[in-house]
């Protein structure tokens, strides 16, 4: 294997693994409430967004923005869950996709009306240069957000299995009134739940505004991708987002390089597509 | 009779408004309308009455739009011959995306449809036969009449409403034909539905290939209308969004709901374009987007359940109080 190889796969499991991250808080609030959140993606690039105007105001980098970002979208994450979420859930199936639709609307273009619909991107910060082990080369800001997005990403299934929170958040999504029997309440749960899904969203936007392009749209490629990452890891398994997160880092590298760049999301969307097919409980999921 | 009557009224306004407000801008601006209303009510038949909620259907409305300018583009003919080969095109597409997906949850028919919708406009962007990013243009001086390109639009204005009325009359017969029992039915509980016997997912595909016709008709009559067609005016996302939005602000499942959400939403869009410029096109988004959070959390049956609710009580007086 040549070493140009190697380094677009190093390159791939890096980005995949803040797919992973993003990915997860989505697989998290399908698995608990059996509600997709089509403005998923949005919540990363308003993450990015976040990033980017912690910097410009107090410098920093991603060592201020992405706690900043993290806070920030958690708490998005709780409005949203008691403005919107809370009582779509319970409506039909067309109010679901439509409300979190509009929402992805609403985010895009109140970003795209505030910033316009210019590229954007990080100015030079702390976080900068490159880093040679063995031959390969890896910018720093990569390696940061491969290497914090893959602990994150552990942290949350050690949060969600072996932890009280955890097991009072599987309880609710296993039934609802057997756990309000039981002192837990619901309404608390899904709300970290949504907290705890759009912070990951969050951290993950900060640790990618250092090298991706800020954009409003970037949102719309994002979702799929943590849609695409869901279907293949099975919805509700975090371990199967971080295999499938990393896979997909991979196959869009891979494809990048081996076929074209305007290929790289083709690629992923009809990857997505055979899944739903022919495999639609994932890698790893049940139905 | 009193439908009958509303009807009649309904249909002597549609005739009379481009002749009572004739500049060309309101004129226009009807013919969007209906244009819009023709695409929101195909996307009802699967998405209001089959309960299939579909976020990809600009992909047969780009069938339309591409099969009409190609057939001048790419062979000099009217653009009219292209409307049956968007029609084949997009019911053989609404066949292969609908036969996998309609088995399996809504959501993942959603999730699918955006997917195919991505998939199509990157290929078509990068494919020079159809113009990539360019896109195709249609005849730039009428030859004949067959070639539909009008200075004003009102011609356009009642070619689309007689379509239009094609679309809901085929509509109205659905519903009251076998099909539209059964996607009552499946609407109501699909796994009820089945064990009575209802041929779901025939039935489910059945209706998303005739919505996907209508909505290529859609497509062509767009592009006819504006002379091109490029990836973001006949495949961008936005399109879809529209077209569910219409639908689902008037009432997804009404007959007259999209029309109704046409009738509101255009104008909107036009108005805070020609008042705001540029900047505009943003802001109508944040507004769209908006208006279906509203919906979907204050009133997810649509404007037009309103009235259905509050008619509800007399045409069945022994029920006291509805649940």
């Amino acid at each position: 294997m040549s070493f140009v190889l190697v380094q677009v796969i190093v390159g791939g499991l890096l980005l995949g693994a803040v797919y992973a991250l993003f990915s997860s808080g989505l697989t998290l609030v399908w698995g608990m409430m059996n509600i997709v959140n089509f403005a998923h993606g949005d919540f990363v690039m308003l993450g990015m967004y976040v990033a980017y105007v912690v910097y410009t105001l107090m410098g920093g980098g991603p060592i201020l923005g992405a706690p900043l970002a993290t806070l920030v979208l958690a708490t998005v994450g709780v409005v949203v869950y008691f403005a919107l979420i809370r009582d779509i859930m319970k409506g039909p199936m067309l109010a679901q996709i439509l409300g979190t639709f509009g929402l992805a609307l609403l985010l895009r273009y109140s970003v795209f009306w505030w910033f316009g619909a210019n590229f954007l991107s990080m100015p030079q910060n702390i976080v900068g240069g490159t880093y040679a082990f063995a031959g390969l080369r890896i910018e720093a800001s990569r390696l940061l957000a491969g290497v914090v997005a893959l602990l994150v990403t552990l942290g949350l299934h050690l949060l969600l299995t072996r932890t009280s929170l955890g097991s009072k958040m599987l309880a609710v999504a296993e039934d609802q009134t057997a756990a309000q029997l039981m002192g837990i309440r619901p309404d608390t749960m899904q709300a970290i739940a949504w907290a705890i899904a759009a912070g990951a969203t969050g951290l993950a936007g900060a640790l990618i505004a250092n090298f991706f392009y800020i954009v409003p749209t970037v949102g719309e490629t994002l979702g799929i991708v943590a849609f695409v990452t869901v279907s293949l890891g099975g919805f509700g398994s975090v371990p199967g987002a971080l295999v499938a997160g990393l896979l997909i880092g991979v196959i869009e590298s891979l494809s990048g390089y081996l076929i074209g760049a305007i290929y790289k999301d083709i690629v992923v969307y009809v990857l997505f597509l055979l899944f739903l097919w022919f495999r639609p409980q994932g890698l790893m999921g049940k139905m | 009779m009193r439908r009958w009557i509303w009807l009649s009224v309904v249909v002597a306004i549609a005739i009379a408004y481009p002749l009572l407000l004739s500049s060309p801008f309101q004129q226009r601006l009807g013919a969007l309308v209906l244009l819009y209303a023709i695409a929101a009510s195909a996307w009802n038949i699967v998405g209001g009455y089959a309960g299939q909620v579909s976020v990809g259907h600009v992909v047969f409305f780009g069938c339309g739009a591409y099969a009409a300018m190609g057939s001048y583009a790419k062979f000099g003919l009217s653009p009219l011959f292209g409307i049956p080969g968007g029609i084949v095109i997009a019911v053989g597409l609404a066949a292969i995306i609908g036969v996998p997906t309609l088995r399996l949850s809504g959501h993942y028919f959603s999730m699918a449809t955006i997917a195919v919708a991505e998939t199509m406009r990157l290929i078509v962007t990068n494919t020079d036969w159809l113009g990539a990013a360019v896109g195709l243009s249609g005849p730039t001086v009428p030859r004949n009449i067959f070639d539909l390109s009008f200075l004003s639009s009102l011609p356009y204005y009642y070619l689309f409403l007689v379509i239009l009325a094609i679309t809901l009359f085929v509509t109205w017969w659905m519903t009251n034909s076998r099909m539209g029992f059964y996607l009552r039915a499946i609407k109501d509980s699909e796994r009820a539905a089945r064990s009575l016997g209802a041929p779901a997912s025939r039935t489910k595909l059945y209706a998303y290939m005739l919505s996907a016709a209508f909505t290529s008709v859609a497509g062509a009559l767009y592009a006819m209308m504006f002379g091109f067609v490029d990836p973001e005016s006949g495949l961008g996302i936005l399109i879809s969004v529209k077209i569910l939005i219409m639908a689902a602000l008037g009432g997804a499942g009404l007959l007259f709901g999209p029309l109704v959400g046409a009738a509101i939403l255009v104008p909107l869009e036009e108005i805070s374009n020609s008042w705001l410029g540029g900047k505009g096109a943003g802001l109508t988004f944040v507004l769209y987007g908006a208006i279906i959070v509203l919906i979907a959390r204050f009133q997810p049956g649509g404007l037009l359940s309103l009235f259905t609710r509050r008619r509800k009580p007399s045409a069945d007086p022994g029920a006291s109080h509805a649940p």
